[in-house]
């Protein structure tokens, strides 16, 4: 019987048990005044000074090399920290994604010098990144990229405009996915990376878009004839498109694809510690079933990377089902208790759902859309 | 898998989809007893997986027992191979020895005195056929003779006999058992969601290969985009089922007092699944999975039945629930990564 994906049991091994418990105390103490709406953001929370508390206590770049300021850790420890963070609520968003996948696409596809220049300020948590992928007719269509890199004497000359860009405004670096050749009958061909300096490049505009909730993660970049040095190319020219797919799977693997609503359940629970009740009981129940088992995926999935593996079906599996669950969760608060969501006052309860109802929506779009994901799990199940 | 493991796999599968043919299911559900894919099973020692070797049985673990009872449920065998499975590790646990002949495992009102056994038990899987019946009793493990069992036939919608068998002072040996007081239906709700896990994956398969198959409006449904995004939906029920259910065969492995969480966890998420996958795989049939003449309703009749026996998702989800918030909010994230 043909079979599509794989999930085998992974179970992290003993010696990870003392740092779960060195990183459990230190974000009990850490988090201990931050209130519960402010822990529900968790990756999509920023605050440099706790990245460099990460990084200083070795938390960020664990299983990079040595030389790059990394620490040679397993797969494993990584992961642990990685839940720790995000079922705490703890303000990652800073170094999140140059920890997960940028840094480990210039390990990847980097020069070394590349590599040496800004490596070890990502593992300290000083150095930060956004993602230049979506534009304004270029979102689930990846290959419809459209700003374009022109060679010029000693780099390219850039103009277009990148969308939705989470972080661009906080960010040190955007890894951008620009068009360096355009060939009509194979859109795929001609896209490359490159490392753009966002606080140095001249020509480059950063406009923060409020969310439908007030907040302002995400942005629209422009560029307009902005000079990126050739040593500022990352892999191959016109290479852009097999190495966004590898990073991809970096971006879809990990635990905070069904971790994003875990603040609401805890409260939730809270809610009921006071009002007893079976179909309570019930629905947690069910949420723990899908909690677990989510995990056991997710751990799965981890459980490939560290044997070198390619998750990257797996991988959509997970944040599909992931996202579900997340999404669920203020529904089903909403349901079983019928406490009104509240924005800037109220309960830990109704901030927390204030804030997650509104929000919710995004899972399921962010990382690739739930009918890519869907796409994709219907390639490996042999239908397309 | 390892190696052992995966020998078992292709041997229980391999047998399994050779005997359990079209043919075979439904002269089972005519009600004609399969007598000769039993002894085979017997033969190659499935039924006793669990046993241990000094008993005549495999020596195996909830891992392999897992392997043998997906593929009862993914060619949806209509004899009580996963019954009896659980049936000899709970002799094998209180140290009785194991008779020869159909077993399988009753849940009822019983009293035990003098090495007699009474009382009533509902819905019995295939209890007109077995000749002996595993029940527990207080802290005790009983074994008993049916011979003298008055016998009301029923059956369930996958039409598997679920029998009530009524027992008066029927011969039986019984053993103290160091298990859980409800050790028979958390069991087998375990055995039921790794049958559910089979069969998922069998759904999952077959609407597959049938999307890839028809054809309308001049190409295979397949390749339309609202049966590929079902199709996808229907496969990843179907995995997180399979690792729910090894992860709960793990902890029993590991131990077996301690494995009501992981049990309940799974059996939870085979029957979410289960509601979601046959929705799906009925819509991708057509009316042609609604006749009988076509196979897919075996597999779905029997998640239909499966998921509330030994407990629905709701009673476990219940009991899961009840026992997290008495823990308390706080200790969620602890419990769930100290398991």
């Amino acid at each position: 019987m043909m079979q599509a994906f794989r999930f085998d049991l992974c179970e992290l091994p003993d010696e990870t048990r003392g740092l779960r418990a060195d990183v459990r105390a230190f974000l009990a103490e850490e988090l201990a005044k931050v209130p519960a709406v402010t822990r529900a953001q968790t990756w999509s929370g920023s605050d440099p000074e706790f990245s460099r508390k990460m990084g200083a206590k070795g938390w960020i770049a664990m299983t990079w090399p040595k030389k790059y300021g990394g620490h040679e850790k397993s797969a494993f420890d990584r992961y642990v920290v990685l839940e720790e963070l995000l079922a705490a609520g703890a303000p990652v968003g800073a170094h999140w994604i140059g920890d997960r996948q940028s840094g480990p696409l210039l390990m990847r596809f980097g020069t070394e010098e590349q590599r040496q220049k800004i490596l070890p300020r990502v593992a300290k948590g000083e150095c930060y990144f956004c993602i230049g992928m979506s534009e304004p007719d270029s979102g689930s269509d990846l290959a419809a990229t459209r700003t374009r890199a022109d060679k010029v004497d000693g780099g390219y000359k850039v103009n277009g405009t990148k969308l939705w860009t989470s972080g661009a405004h906080t960010a040190h670096y955007m890894i951008g996915l620009f068009r360096t050749h355009l060939d009509p009958q194979n859109k795929h061909a001609g896209l490359t990376q490159f490392l753009v300096d966002l606080k140095t490049t001249g020509g480059i505009t950063i406009r923060p878009i409020r969310d439908l909730a007030g907040k302002a993660h995400f942005n629209e970049v422009v560029f307009q004839d902005a000079f990126v040095p050739d040593d500022m190319l990352v892999g191959t020219e016109g290479g852009g498109w097999n190495q966004v797919t590898a990073e991809l799977a970096f971006e879809r693997s990990g635990p905070e694809r069904y971790l994003s609503s875990f603040i609401l359940m805890v409260e939730m629970i809270r809610e009921l510690e006071k009002r007893g009740g079976a179909e309570g009981a019930r629905e947690i129940g069910r949420l723990v079933a899908h909690l677990v088992t989510l995990r056991q995926m997710s751990l799965s999935v981890a459980g490939m990377l560290d044997k070198g593996e390619n998750p990257a079906l797996e991988a959509s599996v997970v944040k599909d089902l992931g996202a579900i669950f997340e999404q669920d969760m203020p529904v089903r608060a909403h349901e079983l208790l019928g406490i009104e969501p509240t924005v800037g006052a109220g309960s830990d309860y109704e901030q927390v759902l204030g804030y997650l109802t509104q929000t919710t929506p995004s899972f399921s779009l962010r990382g690739g859309t739930r009918e890519i994901l869907r796409g994709i799990i219907a390639r490996g199940l042999g239908l397309r | 898998m390892n190696e052992l493991q995966t020998i078992l796999a292709d041997s229980v599968n391999g047998l399994l989809a050779e005997r359990v043919t079209k043919n075979l299911i439904q002269s089972a559900e005519d009600g004609v007893w399969p007598e000769a894919l039993w002894s085979e099973l017997e033969a190659n020692g499935l039924t006793r997986v669990l046993a241990p070797e000094a008993q005549g049985g495999a020596g195996g673990t909830w891992a392999d027992a897992a392997i043998v009872l997906k593929a009862a449920g993914r060619h949806v065998a209509p004899l009580p191979l996963a019954e009896a499975v659980l049936a000899h590790w709970l002799l094998a646990e209180a140290g009785i020895a194991a008779p020869d002949g159909v077993l399988t495992v009753m849940e009822g009102d019983f009293t035990l005195s003098a090495g007699r056994l009474s009382g009533t038990a509902r819905r019995v899987p295939w209890g007109r056929q077995a000749a002996h019946g595993v029940a527990l009793v207080g802290g005790n493990l009983v074994l008993a003779s049916l011979d003298g069992a008055s016998v009301a036939p029923d059956i369930n919608v996958a039409r598997e006999p679920r029998d009530t068998l009524t027992l008066k002072a029927v011969a039986a040996q019984s053993a103290p058992v160091a298990l859980p007081e409800n050790a028979l239906r958390l069991y087998g709700a375990l055995v039921r969601a790794c049958q559910m896990a089979g069969a998922l994956d069998y759904l999952a398969a077959q609407t597959v290969a049938y999307a890839n198959e028809r054809t309308q409006f001049g190409k295979p449904i397949g390749k339309f985009q609202a049966i590929q995004q079902q199709l996808a939906v229907l496969a990843t029920q179907a995995a997180a089922t399979g690792i729910a259910a090894d992860h709960a065969c793990a902890q029993a492995a590991r131990r077996k007092n301690d494995a009501a969480f992981e049990i309940a966890v799974a059996k939870i998420r085979a029957d979410d699944a289960s509601s979601i996958a046959t929705s799906i795989a009925h819509q991708v049939h057509g009316a042609i999975g609604f006749t009988y003449e076509h196979g897919l309703h075996f597999a779905t009749r029997r998640l239909w039945s499966w998921r509330a026996e030994f407990g629905a998702g709701a009673e476990w989800a219940e009991s899961l629930g009840r026992e997290t918030i008495a823990r308390g909010a706080d200790a969620l994230w602890p419990y769930v990564t100290a398991r």
